[in-house]
């Protein structure tokens, strides 16, 4: 089969049950793909000939009762896999090799699923365009001068172009969803707290979730009900039932939200905002309830977002200090000078002002200023989106204002840190959100848009994306 | 507020990562836009708000604690720059 590349693991899943194809049939034609597709800089860590030897292995003994038979994908170079290199798109972790799995992989291998490699990100996630990775920036399959986003970069470019099947991301402030908008695919958020964080490399761990991107809302359910669940390493992996999201029903007389500041915000290309139109538009045609409503805080979203999330993170990466693992200096006299010479060259730029500025902002004389502040505009935020979901079922917002900009655009890091202006919401407030690819521009890149839903209602969020998603290949 | 290279000198020293002088001078211009960009938060009232520590509605749970030898001393040092088999290894901090 020519096209195995081309289809969605649900189309996948059911070959392989059904026999008309092998786990190694389908690992080898994902390794071929990834082989000729090297320019996309997807993957930091390869490890195609063990996953042939795992799919064989699979084949021999084939047990055709797990969600993921044979399944092989590449994660995220953020989760710590066993025995495999991990390094968060980082020099300091350039030669950590895990001695333990994340719970998250761990859920997912316990399916059947298979380890092709570890994709590309912003260094510990910290970007928008995937240009902080210590190993180079990622081209987006679909126009490569331009970015694919980020910081889950390689994530989004190996699904897009092929190289996997599914993988998984993680989201801090958009970083599975706006990559996901621009490269056509499915990105999805859930709940804080609906997925163990147990081995992923933390950035700030009151917004980090970890997600899927798939090329279908489906293929995300399923995923989603693998990775889902309590964990004993995680106090805020949530003991809530996970949900059987993969059994679909329509929904109707739905009440949307359209949220009117990013609809009429200054900067957002006519076209998204045209399409978006259309589709409310349609929603209304189909008996649905379309309103739009003020969120009158839409400028404090990247302030606050940026307040507390670089406060977390100076606080988790003191944790890199040339003396447990990772990068050391070894000409550096004494431990003081150990410290901050590895830091200081083991980091790069972005993360390095991200901790300074978050050092600042927990210093003495300057907490309560900016800490204290920032954690009550995020309780603002948080009741003014109860609020609207108490009256609303959904909240339908752009993913991104515009579609994929070019490699080395955006020099200014505050322009860098508005990219993410519709996202960081569901961080901030903890909602589940997934953007789904609605649109092509004229520009010939795709663009997404998001649903946000109530906390741990991901299975009625998913049921209308999947509506949505049938209307954007009508279109 | 501005950050002046002092700031930058103080937050090096808390953060243990050194600035180059050529480079401090940008660095304190790159902060003082992000920060004028987060004073932006000023602008908002929220005398009566308490701050929001959390979004994660679990309230966490009580185990029992319970001494867990795993054995993996190994294990936690395996990944260290420089170790003697029971120890993490560092330049010499008392002469």
């Amino acid at each position: 089969m020519s096209d195995i590349t081309s289809q969605s693991l649900s189309s996948l899943v059911k070959n392989i049950k059904e026999k008309k194809l092998s786990s190694e049939e389908v690992t080898t034609a994902f390794v071929n793909r990834s082989e000729k597709s090297k320019e996309l800089n997807s993957y930091i860590t390869e490890d195609f000939s063990n996953a042939i030897d795992k799919a064989k292995k699979f084949d021999e003994k084939p047990n055709l009762d797990l969600k993921l038979p044979g399944i092989p994908m590449a994660v995220k170079d953020l989760f710590c896999t066993k025995d495999i290199r991990t390094t968060a798109g980082s020099k300091i972790l350039e030669n950590f090799i895990p001695t333990y799995e994340s719970t998250v992989t761990q859920n997912i291998w316990n399916e059947g699923a298979i380890l092709l490699g570890k994709l590309n990100c912003d260094e510990f996630a910290m970007g928008s365009s995937n240009e902080t990775s210590f190993y180079g920036n990622v081209q987006n399959p679909i126009d490569k001068g331009l970015v694919p986003g980020g910081s889950s970069g390689g994530s989004a470019a190996a699904v897009s172009g092929q190289l996997t099947p599914i993988t998984i991301g993680t989201d801090t402030g958009g970083s599975i969803r706006q990559p996901a908008s621009f490269t056509g695919t499915v990105g999805l958020k859930p709940t804080y707290g609906r997925i163990s964080r147990h081995g992923l490399i933390a950035y700030a761990s009151s917004f980090d979730q970890i997600g899927p991107f798939t090329n279908e809302v489906e293929d995300s359910a399923l995923l989603l009900e693998v990775m889902a669940g309590a964990d004993d390493y995680d106090s805020t992996a949530s003991s809530k039932a996970v949900d059987g999201y993969t059994s679909f029903t329509e929904e109707k007389n739905l009440k949307i939200a359209v949220i009117k500041e990013s609809y009429e915000m200054e900067g957002i290309d006519p076209e998204v905002k045209a399409r978006m139109k259309e589709l409310t538009d349609g929603l209304i045609l189909d008996g649905h309830e379309v309103e739009y409503v003020s969120f009158p805080y839409l400028d404090y979203m990247v302030p606050t977002y940026y307040v507390l999330t670089t406060a977390e993170a100076s606080s988790n990466l003191s944790r890199f200090d040339g003396v447990h693992y990772g990068y050391r200096n070894t000409e550096a006299k004494g431990v003081e000078e150990t410290y901050k010479k590895s830091r200081s060259q083991g980091f790069g730029p972005e993360v390095k002002r991200r901790i300074m500025a978050g050092t600042f902002i927990l210093s003495h004389g300057y907490y309560d200023a900016y800490y204290t502040k920032g954690q009550k505009v995020r309780r603002v935020l948080q009741d003014k989106t109860d609020e609207i979901l108490s009256k609303f079922d959904f909240i339908m917002l752009p993913t991104t204002p515009t579609t994929a900009f070019e490699v080395d655009s955006v020099s200014d890091p505050i322009t860098m840190y508005l990219q993410d202006i519709f996202t960081v919401h569901a961080n901030l407030t903890g909602n589940p959100a997934v953007s789904i690819p609605i649109g092509q521009h004229s520009n010939g890149m795709p663009f997404g848009m998001q649903v946000i839903g109530n906390h741990f209602e991901e299975k009625r969020m998913l049921n209308f994306s999947r509506q949505l998603e049938k209307k954007g290949v009508e279109a | 507020m501005s950050i002046d290279l002092k700031t930058i000198k103080h937050i090096s020293k808390l953060s243990r990562i050194s600035v180059d002088e050529q480079k401090a001078e940008k660095l304190a211009d790159d902060l003082n836009s992000i920060f004028k960009f987060i004073e932006k938060l000023n602008e908002l009232n929220t005398d009566k708000v308490e701050p929001l520590t959390s979004v994660a509605e679990t309230t966490l749970k009580f185990r029992s604690d319970e001494v867990k030898n795993q054995n993996i001393r190994e294990q936690i040092i395996k990944n260290s720059p420089e170790d003697n088999e029971d120890f993490f290894v560092v330049p010499k901090v008392v002469e």
